[in-house]
């Protein structure tokens, strides 16, 4: 058992909204050139990805993601959003929803 | 979060000066479109916007309609008949001559959109044989099949192709600047528009620009009733970064504006994604619902009886044509034109459970082409919904398997289409939508000169292809105009007044941030401006926003560019709450086309209440008057739209 306790932040809206995955991306900032509402600012040290600084401005519009030439951007609906876009499997009528616990995809 | 040190260089008291004929405010597709057609007519242009003019705005985060394109080869309405059935169905509050303009100019403005790159026909025949598919043209098209006024477009790089074309056409763009006020002759409102200022929401540098004519293009408010907190602004369909400032800055430049006292519900006001929950309505018009059990839920016509599956997408007998209510806002009050709907008695059958909740969507049962209209070619090009499908199809959704399930609520909201596909709606929280604007003559000026304005900032109902007809139309209008116009002259005194007005916020550190006075704004407008009104509670909402203003706005702080952008835009909503609410003491009767209640006023709609009242400002005064609802078809202005059209539209007779 991990005994350490920290003082963190407790994000009361929705947390992340936006992941930019660090392995992809090249820090060219075309996200941060896309956005309306400035929910990311550029990092100070060049080539490093983007800061999501005002996360609960984000629109969920997507537009950073139809800009990013190399995939890197991951829209994190947040779950009062995803829980009730669920779905009926007609075939066995299994339930589900929009999940995004996997790293990859969406 | 921890403080970080700002990203931008700060110029702060540092001053832009521009230069320009046509002065076009705000980027999204009424702006761009100005724009263009103001730089195809010569003239100089300079463009500004807040956020990014490559993706911002309403549309700009996609669309997969273009409405009433009544010159399209294919359509068998007429401009006129579409205007008239529509103006009637709102019960003449809507403003008939830009409705027109759109019916008539539409389709030519969505040529003009295809050479751009926006695909607007099925090139690549996915749709071959489909009953909405013109095999010669290869036009796609929604709702009614059998009038085909409707286009189904790809639309989801609309924004980044109208942004290649005003740069190509050598148009000033300015992103990340906001406009603060609109500048008038010797800082007289009402007198001649002649340029803005502005603000960069990244460095804080003034703008100060000069122009022979102004385009405003701002639509109407976001964010008066309704908080971002708890759930952020992702949860709204709307651009959250319109905040009133077109109505305010025009109301401030002396333009007359009306139908400030029509709200409408919130969509989503709790949270749930537009267009991706089961719904029937919109951009899924004509989709198979079942309930829980699988029976389906049916369609009927606008005599109560049941329908076969391809009378959802026909009129009815003896019926020339139908509108959907994605077109206009409520069609149910209006026979003529009512369209096909789901089972009119649906709520009373959930209370009895005769359908059982949940319902689903059940996209598997349709034809493969409407499905794929649906689910491939709409949701995917729709506002908001490019990541949304890519989401769903990651998550395991298959269309030709799985049922998207209707969000659940009260069997009454079952009843009322609209909110299928956006979830239940509060009825405290309300928005400015589908009336509140800015009145202008058959040239799309406003009553200050030079000042024109474009998109839903213009009263009435607006929508995409309405934002950028009008966009065009009034672009050509201003370069003209700015053609013989003189040349601006700046009021050095008014530059310097709104200078020390906007850089006041930076002063104070201790004062309130923007969110926390934009909660206070919501709060008294959903308490004592919600649907049901009355003079007592609407004036003390009022002294209580003014109070807001004079006390917790005028010490807030903002410690950067963007937040000090954030609380002009609460001092935008400060004052649109504040016409809202003069608005509303104006009107003296209820009216069920303006979801407007007085408690003191009950009566609903009688007959010497059936006109447009109109707010402007008048020195330190504000003026209420009164205008026809066909004002425009009342002299100085002929008696028929066409005739209007002909006189005005700088085109002459059109092409039949």
């Amino acid at each position: 058992m991990n005994s350490k306790a920290v003082l963190a932040p407790s994000p009361s809206r929705n947390g992340k909204v936006i992941e930019i995955l660090e392995e992809k991306c090249k820090g060219c900032n075309r996200c941060v050139e896309a956005c309306r509402s400035d929910v990311f600012i550029p990092n100070l040290k060049k080539g490093k990805p983007p800061i999501v600084f005002y996360p609960e401005e984000c629109w969920y519009c997507g537009c950073c993601i139809q800009e990013c030439k190399h995939g890197a951007i991951r829209l994190l609906l947040p779950l009062y959003q995803r829980i009730a876009i669920n779905w009926k499997d007609k075939a066995t009528g299994e339930i589900n929803y929009v999940k995004i616990n996997k790293k990859k995809g969406g | 979060m921890e403080s970080k040190k700002w990203p931008y260089p700060v110029k702060y008291g540092r001053e832009k000066r521009i230069d320009t004929d046509v002065l076009v405010i705000g980027g999204g597709i009424a702006g761009c479109h100005a724009a263009i057609s103001a730089a195809k007519m010569g003239a100089r242009v300079a463009l500004m916007e807040k956020g990014a003019t490559k993706w911002s705005g309403n549309g700009g985060a996609g669309v997969d309609h273009w409405q009433a394109a009544c010159t399209n080869p294919c359509c068998k309405v007429t401009p006129e008949e579409m205007t008239s059935a529509v103006v009637e169905s709102l019960g003449g509050y809507e403003c008939g001559l830009k409705r027109f303009i759109q019916c008539v100019e539409g389709y030519d403005t969505l040529l003009e959109v295809e050479q751009m790159g926006v695909k607007v026909r099925d090139t690549d025949d996915e749709f071959r044989g489909a009953e909405f598919r013109d095999e010669k043209t290869k036009l796609l098209f929604a709702y009614d099949y059998e009038n085909r006024y409707t286009i189904r477009v790809w639309g989801h790089n609309m924004k980044p192709a109208l942004y290649n074309e005003l740069i190509r056409l050598g148009v000033a763009v300015y992103d990340r600047v906001m406009a603060t006020s609109i500048l008038t002759d010797n800082g007289i409102p009402g007198s001649r528009a002649v340029g803005a200022t502005g603000l960069s929401v990244r460095t804080g540098e003034f703008y100060v620009f000069s122009a022979k004519a102004v385009i405003l293009c701002i639509p109407e408010a976001e964010g008066l009733w309704d908080s971002p907190e708890p759930h952020g602004f992702g949860r709204n369909f709307h651009d959250p970064n319109c905040r009133g400032d077109g109505l305010a800055m025009a109301f401030e430049a002396g333009a007359e504006l009306t139908l400030l006292e029509k709200t409408m519900p919130t969509d989503s006001s709790l949270g749930y994604v537009p267009y991706a929950v089961g719904n029937a309505h919109n951009t899924w018009h004509g989709c198979t619902i079942v309930d829980s059990r699988g029976l389906e839920v049916g369609w009927f016509d606008r005599e109560g009886s049941p329908i076969p599956y391809k009378g959802r997408f026909l009129p009815a007998r003896g019926q020339k044509f139908f509108v959907d209510g994605g077109s206009i806002g409520d069609p149910r009050n209006l026979y003529r034109i009512y369209p096909p709907v789901i089972d009119p008695k649906i709520s009373q059958k959930i209370r009895c459970l005769e359908y059982v909740l949940p319902l689903y969507a059940d996209l598997p049962s349709m034809p493969e082409h409407e499905r794929n209209a649906i689910f491939g070619l709409m949701i995917r090009n729709e506002g908001k919904t490019f990541e949304l499908y890519n989401i769903l199809r990651g998550s395991g959704f298959d269309p030709k398997n799985c049922m998207l399930q209707v969000p659940i609520f009260e069997p009454e909201g079952y009843g009322q289409p609209p909110t299928w596909w956006y979830g239940p709606a509060i009825p405290k929280l309300r928005r400015i939508g589908r009336g509140a604007g800015v009145v202008v003559n058959w040239e799309l000026m406003t009553c200050v000169e030079g000042l024109f304005a474009a998109g839903s900032i213009i009263f009435g109902h607006g929508d995409h292809a309405g934002a950028a007809t009008s966009g065009r139309y009034a672009g050509r209008q201003a370069a003209i105009y700015a053609k013989r116009a003189n040349e601006p002259r700046i009021d050095e005194r008014e530059v310097k007044k709104e200078e020390e007005r906007l850089y006041r916020f930076l002063r104070n550190k201790d004062g309130l941030r923007w969110k926390e006075i934009l909660g206070g704004i919501n709060r008294v407008m959903q308490d004592y401006c919600s649907v049901y009104k009355h003079e007592t509670t609407l004036r003390i909402g009022l002294g209580l926003l003014r109070n807001i203003r004079e006390n917790e706005l005028s010490n807030a702080h903002a410690p950067n560019p963007h937040e000090l952008g954030r609380i002009i835009e609460c001092d935008f909503l400060l004052k649109t709450g504040e016409i809202v609410i003069l608005s509303s003491l104006a009107r003296k009767a209820s009216s069920s086309y303006l979801s407007f209640y007085r408690f003191d006023c009950p009566q609903v709609d009688p007959p010497e209440w059936h006109k447009l009242v109109t707010i402007r400002k008048d020195g330190s005064d504000v003026k209420i008057g009164e205008l026809p609802l066909d004002y425009y078809l009342k002299p100085p202005y002929a008696s028929s739209y066409e005739e209007n059209y002909v006189n005005y539209s700088k085109i002459g007779r059109r092409k039949k």
